[in-house]
């Protein structure tokens, strides 16, 4: 029975050396993802006791604040206006992490930043428990009020940009949450919030102003007209092919326009008409002569494909590649696989309105240590240039056209030039279509850059991004323009 | 020309003696470093407890010395090296959680090592063991499905596997571990020429008759039953693991591993699919950091975090959260290990494992009775199977189950029953090393016959 036992004995060296090997890798090679796992609240633990700084709203307004309590957390994070900033901050869980600004700027929020290591130093000397930094947002508490009332309970998103200096004035995200809920330190409170947000069909938890990635639909027209105007072979009352419908090659199918009608006498229109009224087979015919490169080039140069830490983290929005003519097409026009985050749709009308300058979006403004001394102030950043200054002054021309007499005419506010651009986007046979509008003011002297998408956009047919969409677009601009 | 002689092995007590001190010193300094991190002094009772365990050690190394002299030197200490680092855990933990766990499982300790060295005391021979096979099989079955019975069988974290006795708890499947062993044993050493000599075969395997598939088939049933009944993967496995090792060792026969397995798996993957608490194990186990998974994984996922946290050489003693754990001090003692001593901690625990299993199976190896062999090598490879399935439920291995590290996890019945192991492998031990009865040579005798002859 001598072999057996050897044998056995070989079983279990195996049996160990498994041990061996899945220990090693939890505590080496898995151990920097386990650490930096959203939910791995182990800092949080460290952090417990210690005054967590508040996060504040432009103006000093207080929108995630510790509030001293008795037991042994010490602190309760408390969010004063609860769902309004829900996505901009986040939530800090003891049992499901952080997310938001909470966990983008936890170290200087727990008083950890590398940024804070004099304030620490001093700590240190004079034996004080380390209390958190603060940090002030770029957003306006009155401009963030508008965007939700305006959105009201639709499903969607509102971002408002500074198109000078890349500031995110409101950021809005429908369904929202309130994070009182899952900060509360009733654990069982904690997870019922927790598994009812989970269920929601909805995805409350999901920011969508940066985290989703929608059809941008016919806002990506803006795109391509930068795209025509910047090859310098068109100007903006350059006649594009504007038929009632386009015949795609390769395929059987074709492109039609909304109305099922041309887009102007003789199916000609000129580039201005065209964006004016929203001419898909005109936009269509121009993408294939402009050519995907041209397009994914000019999309880029606004933004797409760039990963961005605003500190949030931003979906990645993107054009698609190997393109054929038919795709081409559609995707000249925002439809196929083009995909961006309401923030990208912003950005869009925030390069043309800075001149053609594209800044980097941002929502922190100031860092500052638990005695109020500022660490840190975020100054403006270029992420490049989209387009020259003359496409710029074209494009906001044409986007004045919309407003004032095209598609986009809800967006129109008394006094003030307005420049935008309507969307509609298709994304799947028989539901209802995304509204788009994204737009900014005033036209020759731009405070303010909105996006705004609404999912449930009423019925296939009448949704257009101008009759839900713009309305919504000019009550935020109206509070950044009137504050 | 050369003579065998008969050799006479050291009786090694002296090296026992020595490694059972490096093993207390070790103990109290882990002591020791706790006190030291949480007050800044040395508990206030250090010699009294931290000497406990070293005054109950000697106390079974003399028994050792008197009753089995021949015995592995290496088997005792490294249980008792074991058991003090899962004391200091223990205390440590009750520190951070203001509980008193690390005194019962001292007293518990002293009960083990007292059930040690009754055996060895009274336990003269282990082949006495084989009058009471059957015996031992009622009694195994019997602790083993005592969880069942209604009022008596406690649910502790979905596993039926506790019985309760007022307040105090206890998994009778630790013991029931010992009387399988020696049933398996006393039954195989008996069978074992049936079972491999005869029966059809199919293709390169050779199969059991049909009628010597009966205990099989018996055994086999009697997990999946533990399995669907008390929902306990890890008592399953651990049962029908052991019961085909030493199959396996009586009979020499792959074709009884080929079938174990099969039949082991067939009954794992029917048990869930068919059943949802086993379904959701798998699920935990297969994706514990789901958001709709975190409130069932949060013991595991914070298990992984706190070995994460650890590291390679951990955050020292008293210094880490494994408070943060649930069942830190028993299901997951693993984990709270690996966060304060470190990749480097959990790797001297686990050789410690890899000696003292390993130190069984040579002890099979060594004894010449086929009884003593399946007994030994059955309680070596159940101590390595259990090891395997508590760090592989902890590490993501295999499916989190409810069974406790040996000697290591908080809990009276594991630990009694771990120190009645090394008792019975320190007695089968001593008669696999100590010689046979010098038999008179006289001239002429049987001696001088024994010759090697070197050929050219």
């Amino acid at each position: 029975m001598n072999r057996p036992l050897r044998r056995l004995a070989g079983v279990v060296a195996l049996l160990f050396l498994t041990l061996f090997a899945s220990t090693t890798h939890v505590q080496f090679f898995a151990a920097e993802d386990l650490r930096a796992k959203p939910t791995n609240s182990r800092q949080l633990y460290a952090e417990l006791g210690r005054d967590r700084g508040p996060i504040l709203v432009a103006g000093g307004g207080q929108v995630a604040v510790g509030t001293p309590v008795d037991d042994a957390y010490k602190f309760l994070r408390t969010y004063p206006s609860g769902p309004l900033y829900a996505h901009v901050t986040g939530y800090y869980s003891i049992r499901y992490g952080t997310s938001g600004v909470e966990r983008a700027q936890n170290d200087v929020l727990s008083g950890t930043a590398d940024r804070l290591f004099y304030r620490r130093l001093s700590d240190l000397v004079t034996g004080r428990q380390p209390r958190g930094g603060s940090v002030e947002l770029t957003i306006d508490p009155v401009v963030q009020q508008a965007a939700s009332e305006a959105l009201g309970e639709r499903k969607g998103a509102v971002v408002a940009l500074d198109p000078a200096t890349g500031d995110v004035l409101a950021m809005v995200s429908n369904p929202t949450y309130d994070p009182n809920a899952l900060a509360t330190h009733d654990a069982a409170a904690a997870q019922e919030a927790w598994q009812g947000l989970l269920a929601d069909e909805d995805d409350p938890l999901t920011n969508r102003a940066t985290g989703a990635l929608y059809p941008p639909g016919s806002t990506f027209k803006i795109i391509t007209s930068a795209a025509a105007l910047e090859s310098g072979d068109y100007t903006a009352d350059t006649l594009l092919d504007g038929p009632a419908e386009l015949d795609l090659p390769l395929t059987s199918s074709t492109l039609g326009n909304d109305e099922g009608t041309e887009c102007g006498p003789g199916g000609k229109v000129s580039l201005i008409d065209a964006l004016e009224i929203s001419c898909n087979t005109a936009f269509g015919s121009l993408g294939m002569t402009l050519g995907a490169d041209a397009l994914a080039e000019q999309s880029e140069r606004f933004g797409f494909g760039q990963e961005l830490q605003i500190p949030l983290s931003v979906a990645t929005s993107s054009f698609p590649t190997d393109l054929n003519a038919p795709q081409t097409a559609q995707s000249a026009i925002g439809q196929f696989d083009v995909r961006a985050t309401p923030l990208q749709v912003a950005m869009i009308s925030a390069a043309v309105a800075n001149g053609g300058v594209l800044m980097e979006p941002n929502v922190v403004r100031t860092v500052r240590d638990a005695d109020l001394d500022v660490v840190e102030t975020r100054s403006p950043q270029e992420l490049g240039r989209a387009v020259s200054e003359e496409t710029a002054a074209t494009l906001t021309t044409m986007m004045r056209a919309v407003v004032d007499s095209g598609t986009g005419t809800r967006a129109q506010i008394e006094g003030v030039q307005v420049a935008g651009k309507t969307g509609t986007a298709q994304h799947g046979e028989g539901l209802p279509p995304y509204a788009w509008f994204t737009s900014f003011a005033p036209a020759d002297d731009p405070e303010v850059a909105v996006a705004v998408v609404i999912e449930d956009g009423g019925t296939v047919d009448s949704a257009y991004g101008g009759r839900l969409a713009a309305p919504v677009a000019k009550q935020v601009m109206e509070a950044v323009i009137n504050r | 020309m050369a003579t065998v002689l008969p050799v006479y092995p050291r009786t090694r007590r002296g090296v026992e003696l020595l490694l059972l001190l490096l093993a207390v010193a070790l103990s109290m300094s882990a002591y020791a470093v706790v006190g030291l991190t949480e007050t800044g002094a040395l508990p206030a009772d250090f010699f009294l407890h931290g000497g406990a365990l070293g005054v109950l050690a000697g106390v079974l190394h003399v028994v050792v010395r008197w009753r089995a002299s021949y015995a592995d030197p290496v088997l005792l200490p490294v249980a008792t090296l074991l058991n003090g680092v899962g004391l200091v855990m223990i205390h440590r933990l009750d520190l951070a959680e203001d509980s008193a766990l690390a005194s019962r499982q001292l007293v518990w300790s002293a009960l083990g090592i007292v059930a040690a060295g009754a055996v060895l005391w009274l336990l003269r021979d282990h082949r006495v063991l084989r009058r009471y096979t059957f015996t031992a099989m009622v009694a195994g079955f019997g602790l083993l499905l005592l969880p069942l019975v209604p009022g008596l069988g406690k649910t502790i974290n979905g596993a039926r596997i506790w019985i309760g006795v007022g307040p105090l708890s206890f998994q009778p499947g630790e013991l029931a571990k010992i009387l399988l062993a020696v049933f398996f044993a006393g039954y195989l050493v008996v069978h074992r020429d049936a079972l491999s000599l005869t029966g059809p075969k199919l293709l390169w395997l050779q199969l059991p008759r049909m009628r010597d598939l009966g205990p099989l088939l018996v055994a086999w049933g009697a997990s999946v039953g533990v399995l669907v009944l008390e929902r306990d993967l890890g008592t399953s496995l651990l049962f029908f693991g052991l019961f085909v090792a030493v199959l396996y060792v009586a009979t020499e026969r792959v074709s009884w591993i080929v079938l174990g397995l099969l039949l082991f798996v067939g009954g794992a993957l029917a048990a869930a699919t068919t059943f949802s608490h086993v379904q959701q194990r798998v699920d935990i186990w297969l994706h514990p950091f789901a958001a709709e998974n975190l409130d069932r994984s949060y013991q595991l996922v914070q298990g992984l975090f706190g070995m994460a946290a650890g590291g390679l050489l951990g955050t020292g003693l008293d210094r880490g959260r494994p408070d943060i754990v649930p069942y830190a001090e028993s299901d997951f003692i693993y984990s709270s290990l690996g966060e304060e001593l470190g990749l480097a901690g959990l790797f001297a625990v686990l050789l410690l494992y890899v000696l003292l299993v390993e130190r069984g199976l040579r002890t099979a190896v060594g004894v010449r009775d086929g009884f003593g062999k399946l007994l030994a090598g059955g309680l070596a490879f159940s101590v390595a199977l259990q090891v395997f399935v508590v760090a592989g439920g902890v590490t993501r291995v295999i499916p989190l189950t409810g069974l406790t590290m040996p000697f290591l996890a908080y809990g009276g019945s594991s630990l009694v029953s771990n120190w009645i192991i090394v008792g019975l492998l320190l007695r089968v031990s001593d008669l696999a090393r100590r010689p046979a009865p010098e038999e008179p040579a006289g001239p002429g005798g049987d001696t001088g016959a024994t010759q090697v002859v070197r050929l050219p």
